[in-house]
């Protein structure tokens, strides 16, 4: 569980073959649209976050990471009803943010994926609230119990999930 | 300036990133109808997204039917012998079922109503949704190019699942009646209290707009009201599952839908509805009693010679048997009830008498028709003079019922003419 300092010497920086880079996204929105009919609890599953939180840990690039999540977050909109930008704004925030935090920890280990994704799945909900209770005007109730029980179901399925993508890292 | 962008680059970027979706989603917040500018980005998702949903879809069916149909037919023969005896069940019910509505359409007929019909509905398989539960939608595989348009009603067998919310060419998005921008008309079935049915950012549905002074009990049945003008009246939505004081002396109803909406895998989507003016079918039975309740608020005159003894006559016509139009009584030769006579709808009427109690040795203006009468609707029109009673011989299909005619005098029935049209326009003969 330990979360270890690392320099930026230390630190190993993995990039993605394009076809990866495509479809490991586009694949997670799809799981997220069609499971949840199937499997109804399924939909406090966030896989798109997920992927966006591996992804920008792995590049350890702040723009990559902010670009990454912007893009899977619009995508992700675009499904929804919701005006396109508020999963942008918050996977966009969870992009930079775990790319930062890659840059600086020793995210590689279990305890410390299953931590960063705990509070980074809050983080994105609070922005998410934030920008489409603030601005757009939604009706939206923030649920500690819920929120909490989702942030743990997240990064319980995080070590799993992160662990099947660690196959498709090339060391840079 | 310029140095301090670059030493602090990735910020720069992130906060560029930000500005430029913060605006973007401004200038969406801003326009209140559904932004066109938008549209682009969700056709493309869909459309890379719904090909290969509709592919798993088709695929999970295709195993599922192949394991079902052939393979796991365990208790099937149970099954079979229990939906026989459901089968059986419903028949009888749905004779009860098609009495009442016929006479609910003679009602709404008298009462000159408008009613609205699904007149097509097209099948549609549930392909996708949109993953979260901000957002309580699910995609459909059929689109445009199908003829599907914005605000269709989507129900299933079991009751109402939303709208159509946005149309692509080959797929379409269905808002359902729980996300937290739904709202609808709804009525309470057993009240008629009429609220509007919202979704909650938790994904319930809540009846609003209800006063608390309306007697609403938990299990009552929540229909649409038609009153949004999206949805048809009648579509059933749910039931009451729990009612509590709420805001501004209204109450707070929580309804569970019908329709199981966390599992939905084929819906019906109304593509069209009519509304039209319902209409009697001829032919089928109409009970004297309803018109005579409807036309006739008046107390019949006393009979003056009738006799104390009388006679059960005409029983009832078996099943199918054809039509008699028959009892086309003259307003002088049925003193109980002139305006059966003057009074009917223009579409010709003739009556089925399954147990007409009529005085022995009566005269004309002595016969009276028991309420339990039944009439059916004909087609063909005779003069309304030609007096007709019941059939006293084998010549009508009633001809085991011992009827005598009224009086030699007064104008009795016709028994050998079938085709006998009671009917005059209404604003011929008024009642007398």
């Amino acid at each position: 569980m330990a979360i270890a300092y690392t320099s930026r010497e230390q630190i190993e920086v993995y990039r993605f073959g394009m076809p990866v880079a495509v479809v490991v996204p586009l694949l997670a929105l799809f799981l997220q649209a069609f499971i949840p009919l199937r499997l109804h609890f399924f939909s406090i599953f966030d896989l798109p976050l997920l992927v966006t939180i591996f992804f920008a840990v792995a590049r350890r690039s702040q723009v990559s990471g902010l670009l990454n999540g912007g893009v899977i977050g619009l995508l992700q909109d675009s499904l929804t009803h919701q005006p396109i930008g508020l999963f942008g704004i918050a996977k966009t925030v969870v992009g930079y943010g775990a790319s930062s935090l890659g840059v600086k920890l020793d995210v590689e280990n279990s305890g410390s994926r299953f931590l960063v994704t705990f509070g980074f799945y809050l983080v994105h909900q609070l922005v998410y609230f934030a920008v489409g209770r603030g601005m757009v005007g939604l009706t939206l109730n923030w649920r500690w119990g819920h929120m909490l029980a989702a942030a743990f179901a997240n990064a319980v399925l995080a070590i799993p999930l992160f662990s099947l993508l660690d196959r498709f890292k090339q060391r840079s | 300036m310029e140095n301090l962008l670059t030493r602090h680059r990735n910020v720069t970027i992130l906060v560029v990133v930000l500005f430029a979706e913060v605006i973007g989603l401004a200038v969406q917040v801003k326009r209140t109808t559904d932004s066109d500018s938008t549209r682009l980005i969700r056709v493309w998702t869909v459309s890379v997204l719904t090909p290969f949903e509709k592919g798993f879809v088709e695929a999970h069916t295709g195993v599922r039917d192949l394991w079902r149909n052939y393979f796991y037919l365990r208790g099937v023969r149970n099954q079979n012998r229990e939906l026989q005896e459901e089968i059986a069940r419903l028949r009888l019910e749905r004779v009860r079922l098609n009495e009442d509505a016929a006479q609910a359409r003679r009602l709404q007929l008298l009462l000159g109503f408008k009613e609205q019909y699904i007149s097509q509905t097209m099948a549609a398989q549930v392909i996708g949704s949109s993953g979260s539960d901000v957002s309580r939608l699910v995609y459909i595989d059929k689109g445009s190019s199908q003829g599907i348009k914005q605000d269709m009603p989507v129900i299933t067998a079991a009751g109402l699942v939303g709208r159509v919310l946005q149309v692509f060419p080959y797929s379409s998005q269905v808002l359902l009646i729980n996300d937290a921008s739904s709202g609808l008309g709804a009525i309470l079935e057993k009240s008629r209290s009429q609220g509007v049915l919202k979704g909650s950012a938790a994904g319930e549905t809540i009846l609003e707009k209800v006063t608390g002074d309306e007697q609403v009990e938990a299990g009552e049945t929540v229909l649409t009201s038609g009153g949004d003008r999206i949805f048809p009246k009648g579509l059933r939505i749910g039931t009451v599952s729990k009612v509590s004081p709420g805001q501004d002396f209204f109450l707070n109803i929580r309804v569970k839908p019908a329709a199981d909406l966390s599992s939905l895998e084929e819906v019906l989507v109304i593509t069209r509805v009519e509304e039209k003016a319902p209409v009697s079918e001829p032919g089928r039975p109409v009970r004297a009693s309803d018109i005579l309740s409807a036309r006739l608020p008046s107390v019949p005159p006393k009979a003056t010679t009738a006799s104390p003894k009388t006679s059960k006559v005409a029983p009832s016509l078996p099943v199918g048997a054809p039509k008699v139009r028959k009892a086309a009584l003259p307003a002088d030769a049925v003193s109980g009830v002139p305006a059966l006579v003057n009074n009917l709808p223009k579409e010709p009427v003739g009556l089925v008498p399954p147990r007409v109690t009529i005085p022995k040795d009566a005269t004309a203006d002595r016969t009276y028709i028991a309420p339990d009468t039944t009439v059916v609707l004909g087609r063909e029109k005779q003069p309304a003079h030609t007096a007709k009673t019941l059939p006293d011989s084998g010549a009508s299909p009633v001809s085991s019922s011992p009827v005598k005619p009224a009086s030699k005098n007064k104008p009795t029935a016709d028994t050998t003419k079938p085709k006998s049209p009671l009917t005059q326009p209404p604003d011929q003969d008024k009642p007398q």
